[in-house]
């Protein structure tokens, strides 16, 4: 059985890179004593696929691995409850499973799957030049946004505005439905983005790097980007967006 | 005390791996800070990655933290681009465990493994805003203390250290404790620092160099002694004597990031017998003391189930020795072929055909190379170093190995060594050039790397009275290596520029004089001296021109019998005529037999201490041991005195 299981990564863990979860991942399945299938080959590999990599210093409320289990272990769709549980407990503080399904060996990878993520994030104001709420403003009224990005070594002038599919600040509801504990001390202008993660993608710090003001050296971004949670991954089933784990629309909830 | 978390937070995105400063592994406690409790900080003076995995400060943190009267952290050295911010905002070195501030721990206890992080321990001392001088500290600053090797030669290191521990550490921080707990007790009021210190002194093991008073003759030593009454003219090292009932770690540390050695390890003895001379790590941990093989599996099978590892490496000095090791692995690699089943690592593996038959039996699917440490070009030269190893066990044992499917084997060896000539050096190649032939029988891709270092003599040995080759030297003979292996067809080399052996040595033997030049060296920003981007050996020869001092007294040069050496006040436990009967032995080119199977040489360490080797095969493991039943004839004299092992009270 392929099963699709969302977690949390929240608080310290955040400064974890990708390649570290995916050993997290590795001893946890071990720890909570679940048989994944292996490749074959010289040196066989648990059968594991993530999505998206979360940028190091990132949280989110909805990280996705897909695990095919072996097939000797026997696990039934009922026993999905427990493995949950079973794997929250080893999974190390700050990370555990917030959902769980059996995953059709259809379903397109989510890899290629997720075509736009929703983030929450803390942006300071900046000292002097507008602020974040015009900043946003700006950027919704425009028909280009353009950022330089280096490829090959070389600076590139992007246009990313067709990339930011949505763009505001965020609302009371919105934020008092977010775990009690992950703002902490933290302040900011609280923006909801969902950003594309097609081609090149852009990451949360780049969004930042065209809201705040331009400086001579160029900012870092974390200067600004107080906190920054990812609450939605999306795919796209016939012509609207859809979430990944649960398939629920976009405009029925933000947060699964 | 307050945690510095979130002073710390916002920077943490802004450096290159964050993950080294957050905690969070598996095995971590959640520290229970309380009145009346003594607070150890365990720091290693190295980056998170490197230091994370280090057994000894696993072991006593988990030791201490089980006492009702102490509570221990962890800290690393944060990496330069952290070191910066936190300077530039006041920030001092906190611990990964809870992030509370150094300072607010009553003993910084530094684990060395290594003399080239001396200058890393001044800037950790200097970022917990504790006075980097000993003498400047007030009772309410922590206690300085190191253990570890390179704690063996704790003089260059004396100015800035309250405590040096020598040995082993398991029994002896439950004594520091209760010295420091009485302290706390009594207020730590001023001019109490003295006082806890000489009551420390008082502790078996424990040294305390502002007790101590160097007198010199020019540049030697001319003599040692205590300032006090009452307090030891000798400091002798501490060992454990069963390691059986030292069942650690039980909790062990599993990173959330990656680190060196990233899989669970299961010490299977302590000590190492086999008398190579150039190795200060088993001079120092003598006698043999081998973990019962039953403990050795359980803590295998409870350390994968609590870490999630699939991976176990065995370690000790020479893991193919341990009596058990045959049925260790049968019991824990059933079938290797099966999904799930651990994998086993063997460090340390000894040059002979049984050893490559574990390797096999371990290494499953994976046949990436083989590494075996002759350590010398020539038999000649392996007598003096006391690695009896001949032509015929290495190629055996490289001929068992391509015959078991792999494909490249890599060599060590040093260089530098005492009465090494250019035939020597030469021979390195020529080994090389041997295995490769002997590859090539079983197949064509057959390649040899040969690994070469520099030669660095230290404290404790048969060697401490060897002048070590200069850094031109090491670089011309590391060239001789080089050229051959360009003439030599399946051969390569890989080497290190050898600049950083004259810091290594430097502070390896010397004496209170040196701790000058490393200040100085740490002042001028010359951190993560292992590092070699970091390593800049015009830094070290411009703070000993500075201080008058002389790379060749300190470095190069041949000390005599009669010199007092710089540890002369601190033991080992190995007697001085003994090291100095096996540096003439040495010269001699004669070989000495492993003290486990033959008679004692009354080295010192089991007659001093009451212990004695706890081995549990009387006779020497399959595939022959160090010079055991081997015909070392073509040696000299014997020049060491051998006695029975009934004869010594150790039986
Ligand atoms: S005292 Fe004797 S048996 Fe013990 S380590 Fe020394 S030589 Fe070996």
């Amino acid at each position: 059985m392929k099963i699709r299981v969302s977690y949390s990564k929240l608080g310290k863990i955040r400064f974890t890179g990708h390649r570290d979860v995916a050993h997290m991942w590795e001893r946890s399945l071990r720890k909570a004593g679940i048989a994944v299938a292996m490749s074959v080959g010289f040196t066989p590999r648990p059968k594991m696929a993530f999505g998206l990599a979360l940028p190091t210093g990132a949280e989110s409320l909805v990280e996705l691995i897909d695990i095919t289990l072996d097939p000797a272990s026997g696990v039934t769709a009922d026993q999905l409850d427990s493995i949950a549980d079973r794997l929250s407990t080893s999974l190390p503080v700050g990370m555990s499973v917030t959902g769980i399904r059996e995953c059709a060996g259809t379903e397109v990878s989510l890899q290629e799957g997720v075509v736009a993520t929703t983030w929450i994030m803390l942006v300071a104001e900046p000292d002097g030049g507008p602020d974040i709420a015009s900043a946003i403003e700006r950027v919704n009224n425009s028909a280009e946004v353009l950022l330089s990005r280096e490829r090959k070594g070389e600076k590139h002038l992007d246009n990313i505005r067709p990339g930011i599919l949505e763009l505001r600040s965020a609302d009371a509801e919105l934020m008092s439905s977010l775990p009690a504990d992950w703002i902490g001390e933290s302040v900011g202008h609280a923006i909801v983005a969902v950003l594309t993660t097609s081609g090149r993608g852009i990451r949360p710090t780049e969004l930042v790097e065209v809201l705040v003001p331009e400086s001579d050296p160029p900012i870092n971004p974390w200067d600004h980007l107080n906190r920054v949670l990812r609450i939605n991954q999306w795919i796209e089933r016939d012509g609207e967006r859809v979430d990944v784990l649960t398939g629920r629309a976009a405009h029925t909830s933000v947060s699964a | 005390m307050t945690s510095l978390w979130s002073r710390l937070e916002p920077l943490l995105a802004r450096v290159r791996k964050p993950a080294r400063y957050i905690g969070c592994e598996d095995g971590a406690i959640v520290p229970q800070h309380g009145h009346g409790k003594v607070a150890w900080l365990l720091a290693y003076p190295d980056v998170y990655e490197v230091g994370l995995p280090n057994q000894g400060l696993q072991i006593l943190y988990e030791i201490l933290n089980e006492r009702p009267d102490a509570v221990a952290e962890r800290t690393y050295a944060p990496w330069v681009d952290l070191e910066a911010l936190m300077r530039e905002r006041g920030i001092p070195l906190f611990s990964v465990d809870s992030h509370r501030a150094a300072e607010d721990f009553d003993i910084l206890a530094f684990n060395l493994s290594s003399e080239l992080v001396f200058t890393n321990l001044l800037n950790m001392v200097d970022l917990a805003g504790v006075p980097v001088r000993a003498e400047l500290r007030s009772p309410t600053d922590p206690i300085v203390m190191i253990g570890g090797h390179a704690a063996f030669n704790p003089e260059p290191m004396a100015d800035f250290i309250d405590v040096a521990v020598l040995g082993e550490g398991e029994e002896v921080i439950g004594e520091i404790t209760e010295v420091v707990r009485e302290w706390k007790a009594s207020g730590r009021t001023e001019g109490s620092r003295l006082a806890v210190l000489k009551a420390l002194a008082q502790i078996p093991g424990v040294y305390v160099p502002s007790l101590y008073g160097v007198e010199y003759d020019g540049d030697h030593i001319r003599e040692i002694k205590p300032l006090y009454a009452g307090v030891p003219e000798r400091v002798m090292k501490r060992t454990v004597s069963d390691l059986g009932d030292w069942d650690y770690p039980r909790n062990p540390l599993a990173p959330i990031t990656e680190v060196v050695h990233d899989r669970l390890a299961v010490e299977v003895f302590r000590g190492c017998t086999r008398g190579c001379r150039f190795c200060q790590a088993g001079m120092i941990t003598r006698p043999v003391r081998e973990r019962p093989a039953e403990q050795v599996r359980s803590m295998i099978v409870d350390g994968l189930q609590r870490t999630g590892y699939n991976e176990v490496s065995l370690t000790s000095l020479s893991t193919a020795d341990f009596s058990g090791i045959e049925s260790v692995i049968s019991s824990i690699v059933p079938d290797p072929t099966a999904c799930g089943a651990p994998t086993v690592s063997l460090p340390s593996l000894r040059v002979d055909a049984f050893t490559v038959g574990l390797a096999a039996k371990v290494a499953g699917g994976r046949r990436s190379g083989l590494t075996f440490a002759p350590e010398a070009g020539t038999w000649r030269l392996r007598t003096v170093i006391n690695k009896l190893i001949t032509e015929e066990d290495l190629y055996g044992a490289v001929e068992s190995a391509f015959a078991s499917g792999w494909s490249r084997a890599k060599l060590y060896f040093l260089t530098g060594l005492p009465t090494e000539t250019d035939i020597d050096t030469q021979g390195i190649i020529d080994l090389a050039a041997g295995c490769v032939a002997v590859g090539k029988r079983h197949t064509g891709r057959a390649n040899v790397t040969v690994s070469i270092g520099g030669f660095v003599p230290k404290s404790h040995t048969p060697f401490q009275w060897f002048g070590q080759n200069s850094v031109p030297e090491l670089r011309r003979k590391i060239g001789l290596v080089r050229d051959a292996a360009t003439k030599t067809k399946g051969v390569n080399v890989k080497w290190h520029d050898p600049s950083a052996s004259l810091a290594e040595g430097l502070a390896s033997r010397g004496d209170r004089r040196i701790g000058a030049v490393i200040e100085r060296v740490w002042r001028d920003g010359g951190v993560f001296q292992e590092w070699s981007e970091y390593f800049k050996l015009d830094r070290w020869l411009d703070a000993m021109a500075a201080e008058g001092l002389s790379p060749d007294f300190y470095i190069t040069r041949h000390r005599d019998e009669k010199e007092i050496l710089p540890w002369h006040h601190l033991s080992a436990g190995l007697h001085q005529d003994f090291l100095w009967q096996d540096w003439r032995a040495s010269l001699n080119e004669f070989g000495l037999e492993d003290c486990r199977w033959t008679p004692c040489y009354d080295c010192g360490v089991c007659t001093g201490d009451g212990l004695e080797h706890i081995v549990a095969s009387p006779i020497p493991p399959a595939g022959g041991s160090q010079g055991t039943g081997q015909d070392l004839s073509r040696g000299g004299i014997t020049p060491v005195t051998l006695r029975s092992k009934s004869s010594v009270g150790a039986s």
